[in-house]
């Protein structure tokens, strides 16, 4: 390996570059408490380590068949206060939702308490081996037990696969539970109809499980247009995929109507669950005729999102569905015991015909105490009220916008947990993109931005449950001020964000010259 | 309720705002019959937060802790020791709390983290790229075959019989829904993994041929040797690493021609947490092949003022541009625990990791020595890391029940892993790790004494 270039790096900021946001030059690249960081490999190199470990003899015996290694692996390696220091400057040029309001639609950014992180570091749960003996792992399939038990009640079904690793492959699991439960009828069905309001991960789910991908157009009030979907059902559809609340965060009225029509059809109707969180509590799924839905616990439970994971994405399944659930799952028997089934004798507990296995192991058991700590924390009354604050907060927003920003769809009533925006009436050269980047200066992580794909421009705003009055009422002041510049033409948007550790990055460069680890500067 | 700020006289000013007479007025687009009037019955009412620690402490203490036992489990799941700074590192609210870093601009400590780790993994595993981490090592691998369908156009995929059972079912149950042609055999009993018969099995309509490295039994296969037959045939050798720590001891997958490399990277920084989250690592030894990886991949650029910065970029294989025609619905990556395994790292360094795998090798041998001096203990490896097979004449998964019994955790049974097989009926994977005390090999060397006897 190269030796890691210990005292060759220096801060990419020429002295005296900055611009006219930026103040002062400085020597060091530095700004007070912004800290410019190198990279690892710029300041580790391959003798130091931060871990106290003994000293193998090399003569000692081995067993490695031939296969040890003798080239270097070229990894640095620092002490633990450089490391520490390391990371923790980089952590400062995050935003995270402990910094500030996060309202990324779609996202669901909500207060991640830290109950939940010390409940889910508790030897008994953090600590436990997942192909452990079952007697000594009766409190951890307990935690797994219990939540399936909260997440049936809660959406009104029949049975729930844990097992699933992120809301994108729980909807993979709903698709193959219902592949499964058509070729156990001997029914080839080849289409998978999706809403045009659907979250992108649907279409790609239906085509990676084998299926053809048709649109359904969305109606001018931005709800699945029922007729054109009930014009397309036939025998050759196996499913319709749709998302509720949809993604312009209206709820589909016609859910009943819809749900009703598929079966008729003989189809099935996955239900994806992202959205939950509007209407935990107060809606069960269940009761409008949803066959398979998964429910994204990071985003309706409040696991934390970690920079983009993990996730945790369980499927709740109707009692069509139930059989045909992935292994392995948990039994509870009558005298208290929890069983953990993953070959034999899955047909004695009602999966007669279990479709396989989604993951080595059994899901996400850190989300899952996490999440479960939070249902204690809320219960029922506490669970419904957080649906209505989230649609209440939303709603609040929506309408304290509506004269100064586009609201395609605010004439259709009221909203579920996010507002929709568009970006009608900016001035020339200025997009929805300029303003995002101008909200950053105010302090403010942006909205979701373009999507959904439906309106132009578009800007999705979930407030959730656990913001304050006050907070939501300074963000309105901001997002109007920014809104009132992006009409009025304020080129300094074009160039914005002034203030952020970075301003903007060239995207294009990176796409087209891809450079994704780090080379030895010789 | 303590997470839920807004007050009765906040909720009825901002109902005057909306114009709506109540909350029930915000819901009025569900169907009536489906709207619920009161909280859902049978769960229970809030709880204050001392009330439900308890509840959960007590689920957790019925459980026994691998700190509290002689502890030998591995089979793709290994307790290590992780440092106290990388739980404090990525319990940061700036880590913990952010989500995808979709506006660069805030989140380059996100993202210059996951630029750190892909070139962390991808030189652990002999590689010129490796992706922002998946799920675990189980769907890693999956994908890896779905990848390789795409590049070769072919729908043959030749397991290895020693590749993990239950990584051998992801990918049969995700082949049932994409039409690929499953050639697996069940793993043979034996010092040696049978590279012979393998090979036999890579036809040219191979797309892929998946070796576990080590394998399911502990063992070191050849896979120069394997990957010379693969390339021959025109297909890809995906070697599978389940202990990333091995590969401070042993050769790099890339090094010994592995066109894709995936594994699980738990056991650097992330816990053994009953089976996840875990963390999928994935890599490609050529450049070439980048745009079919599935998932993230963080890359370096420039912002507006010429600094150095970084994005998520290729994202045309991620679901949200491209829709049906994505290479994968991932969309979650393992972020934080990509951080624990990037810190952890960070600290070991390449001095550390080289004596991180050496102790566990020698534990492991100390542990194979004693155990093969017990009577009627046999075992089964000519060559191993820090995980072996031995065979008896018991029915292990009995012996694994009863010794759990005296806080000793022995091991992950064969009969558990192959319910199907008799013949494995007593075998036993034992796993030892820098946890591991020489005490604790000497109780389980006892207890099989007097269990066997």
């Amino acid at each position: 390996m190269n030796a890691p270039n210990k005292s060759g790096w220096k801060p990419t900021t020429p002295a005296g570059t900055d611009g006219a946001f930026g103040g002062p030059a400085t020597t060091t690249g530095n700004k007070a408490l912004m800290l410019e960081e190198p990279l690892i490999f710029e300041i580790a190199d391959n003798q130091t380590t931060g871990v106290d470990l003994p000293q193998v003899d090399p003569s000692a015996a081995s067993r490695l068949g031939g296969m040890a290694r003798d080239a270097d692996i070229g990894l640095p390696g620092l002490a633990e206060p450089e490391a520490v220091r390391h990371y923790t400057r980089l952590s400062r040029q995050n935003y995270g939702i402990d910094l500030g309001f996060f309202p990324l639609g779609s996202c669901t950014m909500k207060h991640n308490p830290r109950l939940n992180e010390k409940v889910a570091r508790m030897p008994g749960f953090a600590d436990v081996h997942p192909l452990a003996p079952t007697d000594t792992v009766q409190g951890a399939l307990g935690v797994i037990n219990e939540l399936a038990e909260w997440l049936i009640k809660l959406t009104g079904m029949h049975g729930v696969a844990m097992s699933p690793k992120a809301g994108a492959h729980g909807e993979l699991c709903g698709i193959l539970c219902i592949r499964a439960a058509l070729e156990a009828r001997g029914d080839a069905r080849e289409v998978v109809l999706v809403p045009e309001s659907a979250h992108g991960t649907n279409p790609a789910t239906a085509a990676f499980a084998g299926y053809k991908v048709e649109n359904i157009p969305a109606n001018e009030a931005g709800r699945v247009d029922l007729d054109a979907l009930k014009a397309r059902l036939g025998p050759d559809v196996a499913a319709v995929m749709i998302t509720n609340p949809n993604t312009c965060g209206l709820f589909e009225p016609d859910m009943r109507a819809i749900s009703d029509a598929v079966h008729e059809a003989g189809g099935f109707v996955y239900c994806d669950g992202a959205n939950f969180n509007a209407i935990v509590g107060r809606v069960r799924p269940g009761d409008l005729g949803v066959d398979a839905m998964h429910i994204n616990l990071h985003k309706t439970f409040s696991t934390p999102h970690g920079g983009g994971g993990p996730g945790s994405g369980p499927v709740v399944l109707s009692e069509a569905l139930s059989p045909y659930g992935p292994l392995p799952f948990t039994a509870r028997t009558d005298d208290g015991y929890i069983h953990l089934v993953e070959e034999e004798g899955a047909a004695d507990y009602g999966h007669t015909q279990a479709f396989g296995r989604m993951t080595a192991f059994h899901g996400q058991m850190g989300m899952f105490t996490r999440a479960l700590t939070y249902m204690l924390s809320h219960g029922a009354d506490g669970l419904k009220q957080v649906a209505e604050d989230a649609v209440l907060n939303a709603n609040y927003i929506l309408r304290s916008m509506e004269d100064v920003l586009y609201a395609p769809y605010a004439d259709s009533g009221p909203c579920m947990h996010e507002a929709l925006f568009g970006d009608k009436d900016f001035a020339d050269g200025l997009s929805t993109m300029d303003l995002a980047k101008g909200l950053i200066d105010e302090g403010y992580h942006p909205m979701t931005m373009y999507f959904p794909l439906v309106v132009h421009g578009a800007m999705l705003v979930e407030p959730t449950e656990t913001e304050s009055k006050a907070t939501i009422d300074q963000f309105i002041t901001a997002f109007r001020s920014v809104v009132e510049r992006a009409k009025a033409g304020d080129q300094t948007l074009a160039t914005a964000p002034h203030y952020a550790p970075r301003s903007r990055l060239d995207e294009t460069m990176a796409a087209r010259k891809p450079l994704l680890s780090f080379i030895d500067p010789d | 309720m303590r997470y839920l700020p807004l007050t009765d006289t906040d909720r009825s000013a901002m109902l005057d705002t909306i114009g709506a007479a109540s909350v029930d007025d915000l819901f009025v687009d569900v169907p009536e019959v489906a709207r619920l009037d009161g909280p859902i019955r049978d769960l229970p009412m809030h709880a204050g937060e001392m009330a439900v620690e308890k509840h959960m402490r007590g689920l957790s203490k019925q459980n026994l802790a691998a700190a509290d036992a002689a502890f030998f489990l591995g089979a793709g799941a290994y307790r290590h020791h992780v440092p106290a700074s990388v739980d404090h590192i990525i319990q940061r609210g700036e880590f913990l709390t952010a989500y995808t870093p979709y506006q660069p601009e805030i989140a380059q400590g996100t993202l210059q983290m996951l630029f750190e780790f892909q070139s962390q993994v991808a030189r652990l595993y002999g590689c010129a790229v490796a992706n922002a981490s998946m799920y675990d090592g189980s769907t890693a691998c999956w994908e890896a075959v779905a990848m390789a369908h795409r590049v070769t156009k072919r729908k043959r995929v030749v397991l290895s019989g020693a590749l993990h059972p239950h990584y051998a079912e992801v990918v049969r149950t995700m082949a049932k829904f994409t039409d690929d042609e499953i050639a697996g055999a069940q793993p043979a009993i034996g010092a040696q993994p049978d590279n012979e018969g393998l090979i036999a099995r890579i036809d040219d309509n191979t797309s892929c041929v998946v070796v576990q490295y080590p394998d399911i039994l502990g063992r070191l296969p050849d896979l120069e040797e394997i990957a010379e037959a693969a390339h021959a045939k025109g297909a890809l050798l995906i070697a599978v690493n389940t202990e990333p720590v091995a590969l401070g001891a042993i050769k790099s997958p890339g090094e010994l021609g592995a066109d894709i490399v995936v594994g699980e990277g738990q056991s650097i920084g992330v816990g053994l947490q009953f089976g996840g989250p875990y963390l999928g690592l994935f890599a490609v030894r050529d450049k070439k092949h980048v745009r079919q990886m599935p998932g993230r991949l963080c890359g370096e650029t420039v912002d507006a003022d010429g600094k150095r910065g970084f994005v998520l970029t290729l994202s045309t294989r991620e679901q949200h541009i491209r829709r049906e025609k994505a290479t994968s619905n991932i969309c979650t990556n393992s972020g934080l625990c990509a951080l624990a395994f990037s810190v952890h790292m960070t600290l070991l360094g390449e001095k550390g990791l080289r004596q991180l795998a050496a102790e566990n090798h020698r534990l492991a041998c100390i542990a194979a020595d004693k155990l093969a001096a017990v009577p009627g203990v046999t075992v089964l490896n000519d060559s191993f890391f820090n995980e072996f097979t031995i065979m008896f004449d018991a029915d292990a998964r009995q012996v694994v029940r009863d010794l759990a019994e005296d806080k000793i955790l022995a091991g992950v049974s064969l009969g558990r892993l192959y319910p199907d097989v008799d013949a494995f009926s007593g075998g036993l994977l034992v796993a030892v790790t820098e946890t591991t005390t020489e005490e604790d090999i000497e109780t389980l060397c006892s207890a099989l004494k007097e269990k066997l006897s």
